[in-house]
């Protein structure tokens, strides 16, 4: 830092920037990119302040301004989305795109706003799209059953540290789709594994384990979403910094569930 | 209008078993012709919605986010408290609630304080089963940190996302019961109106909006829960998520629900300082930083240019440790608030414009070493970094305090029950539990109780009086009724065609109460507040400008309808804080202090303020709840 004197980080500039967002008026209404330009924005402002700056300048000229999803915007909810210039949330390491900030961005930069493109997660308005089939996987296994006023002392579930500590790098997902739509088939493989992960580092979801492995893969599959080839792009896209490995622990589990499965049906034809 | 508490009689300890033993049943096979309409899918509505479907009620639940699981209890970062004394260091559970009185500023009603502390062992328990990866020692066991406001280590914890990863448990339990068809689900969803039955003066159901479509529908129900939030956002500029609003609570009052003390609302000590006028809202950086963070700003007013390094530590002021000795940087979150803002005033706040002091890690990474702390603090870390662009490892944090929380609320008795027969209300939403300051990591756990562990039982003895027949027809009178003033005020707001944004008028309306109903009140800034709000409002009427039309996804209309109500709550707010003439927790009025501090007035405030709304244009009339403390001693709180 070259001025001591001044522990804030950098002063704030202002840009002036080029968008070209995707507009949509409805879910089968068909969508266009709109260029519109953007003045003064403080390198200081997030990218969905820019998005409300733009937004207060379209109201102004009686435009109807974009819409898009956000809610906390501190990357907990998992309610924004956005591809900016190809990239979910923007692309930068472990970042969503309300943490995302205009410092870094130029002056004169030119910006491309698009909403998650992927079969299961239909546009409904602009850059909003409908994730409701991550509900529906979840609905399908992504829990443990205990009903409440049934569970035991807490300490009487003795959890090693280092499987607390992997369940919760899984159970960091915040469910906010990018990885589907970093994926080129559009699966959503790291968004499934992460749940069971959570739940199959524990010892409370064992007894579960096998039936929700394949409830899970099966409610994915029915819910339109592509299947894995392997590229890791929803790895590389991912706000929470997902490992692959939970992937690795599903295809596991997925063989041995659906082995059990074969045994068990072979049984009951067996004993008639 | 009546006020009954219903509190149960008998000593303290014994009050919630001898209130369950007396509320009557519902018998099982009966459980699934009863209607339930939950509104909020946060930790008190998720967890009332999971839990009554799984005792068998047939449950539908609205929310107006994407999904139910992002409601704002995600956030929450810090942890949940609960009275397990697993370290071994003196807990109890009459300690959590001599706490958590004390905590509130005596403000709260002993009875609800006591059962949120008893089944705050419960809570835990319960969200272990479910797979809430909470932290855990070497051993196994469930680990413990401690928070403001008290001097045990009760707090559990799931790194800084403790929130997210209750809230991730009680939507699990949910889409359990949706996806075994239990609970039907209504996600982006916005409830617009409460309906009353004329005849019986019951809740018998809501208005709600398809965010999506833009549709107006009603559903009727034996009985409806409001587990919205609180109301944080009026102040615009909040820690609070973009989306909450008073709304859901506010038609609700105008129905006939009671609210109570809507002066008392929490200043968080640290969140990130304000960068500029484009700021959308303000981050909280978790309370459990001030574990081992160290709060200071420069001794001398020509220091706090000078950068952080430089400032040898004779020449810094440790003001908390300074003034509170026995509590230090864990003082509680209304006084090291007040604090920093003094500091601030006096010319020794650092950062852009002043408004802000350092939280220093400087001493604890060089006891604990990078590794640990990063352990312990790490996503917090990372977060104050993408925010400010400075590393905290190196600098330390500057912090400002920022609305978080709000402690009032719809009013409700013992039950969780309004003053509308029928409509309960949990969660943040109601007053209940923290008086005039809510101790950190005491939301989490309030919102849990009401959801998994009291409206089961409040709830089941209301319908058990409600014949399972009674339910009402949404296509009657009173609920066309209700939609008809809902799509007409829609309506209304897309017919303005004005020249300004609905944010530009939230904005307005968040400087009028940050200036003159923020941290400091008097009477002279709140008549002037009280002056200023009804003008706003005029001018929202006559100039806003919402594009698109109603029967569509329209953002701006839906902020437009929370900005309206936020236009009169607003009002009701610095009401009750004029009315307030004293400074208890939250709720400071400058002309009622001693040496700095908060002076209380028990001979005439030792109550609950209680508004009834008496019809548009007419001033509210306000009644009062006694509080009685029979097991706390009333006394002046000290930190000191």
């Amino acid at each position: 830092m070259s001025n001591p004197a001044a522990p804030a980080a950098d002063h704030a500039r202002t840009l002036s920037l080029k968008l070209h967002i995707w507009r949509q008026a409805d879910r089968v209404s068909p969508g266009k990119l709109v260029t519109y330009t953007v003045a003064g924005v403080s390198t200081h402002a997030s990218f969905l302040e820019m998005l409300d700056i733009l937004n207060e300048q379209l109201i102004a000229n009686g435009e109807e301004p974009v819409a898009f999803d956000h809610d906390c915007r501190e990357g907990i909810c998992g309610a924004c989305s956005l591809i900016i210039n190809g990239r979910p949330h923007g692309g930068r390491a472990g970042t969503t795109t309300c943490q995302l900030h205009m410092r870094f961005f130029r002056d004169g930069d030119e910006i491309w706003i698009e909403p998650w493109r992927a079969h299961a997660f239909p546009v409904i308005k602009d850059l909003c799209v409908d994730r409701s089939a991550f509900d529906h996987v979840i609905a399908e296994g992504g829990f443990i059953t205990a009903n409440c006023g049934s569970a035991p002392d807490a300490n009487d579930i003795l959890v090693p540290k280092d499987h607390a500590e992997r369940a919760m790098d899984a159970a960091a997902c915040i469910g906010c789709g990018a990885c589907v739509a970093a994926c080129p088939n559009g699966s959503a493989m790291l968004f499934v594994a992460a749940k069971l992960a959570h739940l199959h580092h524990l010892p409370q979801g064992q007894p579960e384990r096998s039936h929700r492995t394949q409830a899970m893969v099966t409610a994915m599959d029915a819910a339109g979403f592509g299947n894995c080839s392997n590229h890791y792009e929803c790895e590389a896209a991912c706000p929470k910094e997902i490992s692959r490995d939970v992937m690795a622990m599903l295809n596991r589990d997925y063989a041995k569930a659906a082995y059990v499965a074969r045994e068990r049906e072979q049984k009951s034809h067996g004993s008639g | 209008m009546k006020l009954d508490a219903r509190t149960p009689t008998g000593p303290i300890e014994q009050q919630w078993s001898n209130a369950r033993f007396a509320m009557k049943l519902v018998n099982p096979a009966n459980k699934r012709k009863y209607k339930v309409i939950v509104i909020g899918s946060g930790l008190a509505g998720g967890a009332a919605a999971a839990t009554l479907a799984e005792l068998g009620y047939d449950v539908a639940c609205f929310c107006f986010q994407d999904s139910p699981r992002r409601a704002h209890s995600i956030a929450a970062q810090g942890g949940i408290n609960a009275a397990k004394n697993y370290q071994n260091d003196g807990d109890s559970i009459h300690r959590l609630f001599y706490d958590t009185v004390k905590g509130g500023d005596f403000r709260a009603r002993e009875s609800n304080v006591h059962r949120l502390a008893e089944v705050s062992v419960d809570i835990i328990d319960q969200c272990a089963a479910m797979g809430v990866p909470f932290a855990r020692e070497y051993g196994g066991t469930l680990a413990n940190r401690s928070f403001g406001g008290a001097q045990v280590s009760r707090t559990f914890y799931a790194r800084g996302q403790t929130g997210q990863q209750l809230l991730l448990g009680v939507y699990a339990a949910l889409s359990r019961q949706i996806g075994a068809g239990k609970v039907k689900m209504f996600p982006r969803t916005e409830m617009l109106d409460v309906v009353v039955d004329p005849g019986t003066g019951r809740a018998a159901g809501v208005v709600v909006r398809d965010l999506v479509t833009g549709a107006i529908a009603s559903y009727a129900a034996h009985a409806v829960i409001l587990a919205t939030g609180g109301y944080g956002n009026v102040f615009y500029l909040s820690t609070n998520a973009k989306g909450t609003n008073v709304t859901a609570a506010y038609r609700a009052y105008k129905r006939g629900a009671a609210f109570a003390n809507p002066c008392f609302t929490q200043i968080h000590p640290t969140c990130i300082p304000v960068a500029g006028d484009y700021q959308s809202k303000l981050t909280l950086m978790s309370e459990s930083l001030r574990n081992d963070g160290r709060v200071w700003v420069p001794k001398a007013k020509d220091d706090v240019a000078k950068h952080p390094d430089q400032i040898p530590d004779d020449a810094r002021d440790y003001y908390l440790e300074r003034k509170y000795p026995s509590f230090g940087n864990l003082s509680p979150r209304d006084i090291a608030s007040r604090a920093a803002k003094e500091q601030c005033d006096d010319g020794r706040g650092v950062g852009p414009g002043g408004r802000g002091v350092y939280l220093d890690f400087r001493d604890a990474l060089a006891r604990d070493g990078e590794a640990q702390i990063g352990e312990k603090y790490g996503n917090l870390f990372e977060m104050y970094e993408r925010i400010t662009g400075e590393d905290p490892y190196k600098v330390p944090m500057r912090i400002y305090p920022a609305v978080h929380y709000t402690m009032g609320g719809l009013w409700v008795d013992y039950h969780l029950e309004t003053t509308i027969p029928g409509l309960f209300c949990l969660g943040e939403a109601n007053f209940s539990d923290h008086g005039a300051n809510r101790l950190g990591a005491s939301a989490l756990m309030q919102g849990l109780a009401d959801g998994y562990f009291i409206i089961p039982y409040t709830l089941g003895h209301y319908l058990a009086g409600v014949a399972a027949g009674d339910l009402a027809d949404p296509a009657s009178a009173p609920f066309r009724d209700a939609a008809a003033g809902v799509a007409a005020r829609l309506d209304k707001l897309v017919s303005v065609r004005g020249k300004r944004s609905v944010d530009s008028f939230h904005k307005e309306l968040g400087q009028i109460l940050w200036e003159n109903c923020g941290m400091a009140r008097s009477k002279e800034s709140l008549t002037f507040a009280l002056d200023q709000i009804p003008k706003l409002r005029d001018e929202f009427w006559r100039d806003v400008t919402v594009l698109g039309e109603r029967d569509s996804f329209n953002q701006s209309l839906e902020k437009a309808g929370r900005v309206a109500d936020f236009l009169e709550f607003a009002e009701l707010l610095c009401r009750d804080a004029l009315v307030r003439e004293e400074s208890c927790g939250g709720h400071f009025r400058v002309e009622h202090q001693t040496l700095g501090e908060a002076k209380r007035d028990d001979d005439r405030f030792c109550h609950v303020a209680v508004w009834e709304h008496a019809g548009d244009g007419k001033d509210p009339i306000r009644h009062v709840e006694p509080l009685a403390f029979e097991n706390v001693k009333l006394a002046t709180r000290s930190y000191k």
